[in-house]
This record gives C-alpha cells, structure tokens and sequence, in this order.
C-alpha cells in the first residue's frame, strides 16, 4: 500500500495497565507483562488522546489489564469526550461499584463491555483466579445500567463452559446487555499457553453454533450476538485486526504503538513510543506499521489468493507461534502447509483429559 | 431486560446512549457509530437518522422525505420504517 492510499486509523486500543485482579488463563495480554511503575502517566495519556483524535480515529476503547485500576480513568473518559472520541471501557468489572459507575457516565463514557467466565460461579470464578468474581460483575452489570449506560457482555468460551452457552446467552439479557460477544478463546500467549487446557472439540463448537443461530432469531432486536468460528476449527483466517495497520492501533502501558496486542511477540521488530514521536508518524512511516501493511509483504499462496484484500493474510502472531515465521501464511488457512498439523493439534488436544491451567500471573520477567 | 422494538407509524425513534451519528470531518463523510461498530450510511439514512430526535413521529419522518424528495408518501413510509425495524434489530434505534 502506498502512503498516499494510507487511511488513518477507526480506533485506538489503550491499554492503560496490565494491572488486573483477575488471572484468566487466555489473557490478551502478552506473556511478558509490563510492571505498574512503566505506565504512562496521565498527562501522556491525555496528550496520545489529542494525538488520536486529530488523526482521525474515532473510538477510544480504553482496556488493560484492568484499565479500573487506574485512579485517572475517569480524568481519561472525560478528556476522551472533550476530543469527540466515542469512548468503551473493556473491564472484568469486578471494581466497578455504584459510585464508580455513576462517575464513569459523568464522564460521558459511551459504551461498556464487561467480560465474563460462565454462568456458574465457582466455575466461572476457578477460570478467574478470583474467588466471588461472577457476582461482583453481575453487580457492576446492573450499576453500569442503572446509570444509564448501554452494556455489552463478553463471554469467552472454551471446552470448560460451553456446555452453559444458553444459560450465558440468558444471563446476557437478565443483565440488561444489548450486545453479546461470544467469543471463543484466541489461542496466541496466555491462550496458547494454556491451548490443551481450553481447546473444545468440534462436537462442542458446531453445537456453539446452532445454539448462536438460535438465540440470535429468539432474541431479534433485544440481543445483538458476535460470534467468530475459533482458527482452529476454521477454513480460512480471519482479518487480523482488520488487516496489520489498516483500521486499528494498540498502545501499551509503557506507551509503545503496536499494529496489535500481541506484535511485541515478533522478535527483530522494533515498536516506537509515543513518548519519542508522534502518533501520525509513528502510523504512517514506522517500520513496524510497514511491515506487514497491504499485500506487497505476502507469500504464496496469499499473494494471489482473491481474498487477499479480505482477510489480509490472518494473524502475524499465530504465523509466527505455529509456523516459526510472521512473515507465512497464517496456518489458520486451509492452503497453509501447517493447517494440517493445527487442525489435529485440536483434535488430539480437545479429544485428551484437560492439563491444569496456567494461570496469568506477573511472574514471567517484564522486558 | 431489554425490549423488542416494533416501529409503527406513531413511533417516535431516538437514537439511544452508546450511539452516534456525526459528520467525520477527516474523512468527508458521516458515520453512525455504536458499541464497538462504525456504520456509514448512505444519504438516505443520513436523511433519517437526523430526524430521529425523539420528537417526531415515523409518519412525521415520512412526510418530510417524501416532500424533500418529491416522491410517493406510501413507497417512502414503508422504506423509512423497513429502515427504521432493521436498526432497532440491531440496537442502534429505540423508541
């Protein structure tokens, strides 16, 4: 893609923390966790926000770790509102009382999402690593609506709960969500860590399935229901991120500026930070931006495949977890060399008594 | 819970908290944003959407179209209201 056809961004992803209470054993977050003393302060925040709007994106989703971990977030609402960016905070919600709720829709937050384990507390809270979880976030839900804010659950499923898909489905409209994310675990960091331990069977997916095609018709204009196939048990792969450095960016606590939430994985690349040059530069001209921007970067079969420009080649990360390089063919895709041995890794894994789970903790030495 | 919306003639459409529909200065164009989905509307939406301000009816939108557009007020009030029933399905319209 040549600069001159470059868009700006739609959204920013600001992970304000990895600080989170919660230990959820497929976090997004990378393996190598950032401490609290690296964070941005809000100052830098408030000026990356600036930095967005005139670039041109328009949502804000502001994410951790547990971004309700920050003292400053309602500081950050409120400066998002004032640049015209629509603003989603994405939290566990297990912080998230009457007051704070109150404040954050004083703040002219838009949207929140709060994610959930399952239906089933102590299920739910073993995944967790945190005793009580399910009943604070049903908590947070109803103060979240009852201060007037639209909610959408994000339930992430596995071969440990999807058994409870239509008691989460229920759950979702009890609490007032007009949107719910079921989302079957993404199987990069954390969650290839923990692959063994998470991986449903096929049976369990194509039942997911017809349950989501079900619930979506019964729940017609009181449900908006997402739902993406797993990789795993795909043909094709999915649009990473919409396509590297097309539609989204990530910055981290620390302030680095990533294609997505996972690219610091991809060893020899380099990801600058707000705090040494500018955002638009950083969008437009960074080598790690470039890099796997458009379709010059492709191999075959991608390059010529007709559904380059759709799903833009897959993930980066998952190429480079399971084909030893970011630069392949996202094995996720039936026309990788590599699709063969992650469809039976599925199989055999999902098929084999689960492992324990490893359970995401700031033990792994920080960069 | 929330309720299944049924648009009808004297409903009076708004769009809910958690959606928007602004002009994108950058970008020349407008957008209808809502949790975690950007929308861009055709001018005909654009047309609609800008009169869902909670005051006017369905029938109200639909007569202001059709004399805009100087077209059949029964073609244009069905199309407003199709409309208007696919966004509510999709939680971006209330009544």
């Amino acid at each position: 893609m040549t600069a001159r056809g470059l868009e700006p961004p739609l959204a920013l992803l600001a992970e304000l923390t990895h600080r989170c209470p919660l230990q959820c054993p497929y976090c997004s977050n990378p393996l190598a966790l950032e401490r609290p003393g690296r964070e941005l302060d809000t100052a830098a925040w408030q000026r990356v926000l600036d930095e967005a709007a005139a670039l041109g994106v328009l949502q804000v989703h502001f994410s951790g770790g547990e971004p309700t971990a920050r003292r400053d977030l309602d500081v950050l609402i409120a400066h998002a509102a004032k640049r015209g960016l629509y603003s989603n905070l994405i939290t566990s919600g297990v912080l998230i009382d009457r007051a704070r709720a109150e404040a954050m829709a004083v703040a002219c937050l838009d949207h929140v999402q709060i994610s959930i384990q399952g239906y089933a507390p102590e299920a739910a809270d073993r995944v967790a690593g945190y005793r009580g979880a399910q009943e604070k976030k049903r908590a947070a839900a109803a103060h979240v609506r009852a201060a007037g804010l639209p909610l959408t659950i994000n339930a992430v499923m596995h071969r440990h709960n999807l058994g409870e898909l239509e008691a989460v489905i229920t759950l979702a409209v009890e609490l007032g969500a007009g949107r719910l994310e079921v989302a079957h675990v993404q199987y990069y960091g954390w969650g290839l860590e923990n692959r063994a331990a998470l991986m449903p069977t096929r049976a369990q997916l194509e039942r997911a399935t017809e349950i989501v095609a079900g619930a979506r018709e019964r729940l017609k204009g009181v449900l908006t229901i997402d739902y993406v196939v797993p990789d795993y048990y795909a043909r094709r792969p999915k649009a990473c991120m919409g396509g590297w450095g097309r539609r989204f960016l990530n910055i981290s606590p620390s302030g680095h500026v990533l294609p997505c939430h996972a690219a610091e994985t991809i060893p020899d690349m380099h990801f600058e930070s707000v705090a040494d040059r500018p955002l638009a530069e950083i969008w437009r001209d960074s080598a790690a931006f470039q890099r796997f921007r458009g379709t010059e970067w492709m191999p075959e079969p991608c390059r010529s495949c007709d559904r380059r420009e759709i799903d833009w080649g897959g993930c980066r990360c998952q190429a480079l977890a399971l084909a030893g390089d970011a630069a392949a063919t996202d094995p996720a895709c039936a026309l990788s060399p590599h699709h063969a041995a992650l469809a039976a890794a599925a199989e055999r894994e999902s098929a084999a008594p689960a492992p324990d789970f490893v359970y995401r903790r700031m033990t792994v030495p920080a960069v | 819970m929330n309720a299944p919306v049924r648009i009808a003639a004297m409903s009076v459409p708004r769009l809910p908290r958690g959606v928007r529909l602004s002009f994108d200065e950058l970008r020349k164009r407008w957008t209808l944003q809502a949790p975690e989905r950007v929308f861009v509307p055709d001018e005909i939406a654009v047309e609609i959407l800008q009169r869902c301000d909670g005051v006017a009816t369905v029938d109200a939108i639909a007569n202001a179209l059709a004399a805009k557009y100087q077209a059949p007020r029964e073609d244009v009030a069905r199309d407003v209201t199709e409309m208007l029933q696919d966004l509510a399905n999709k939680g971006v319209v209330a009544i």
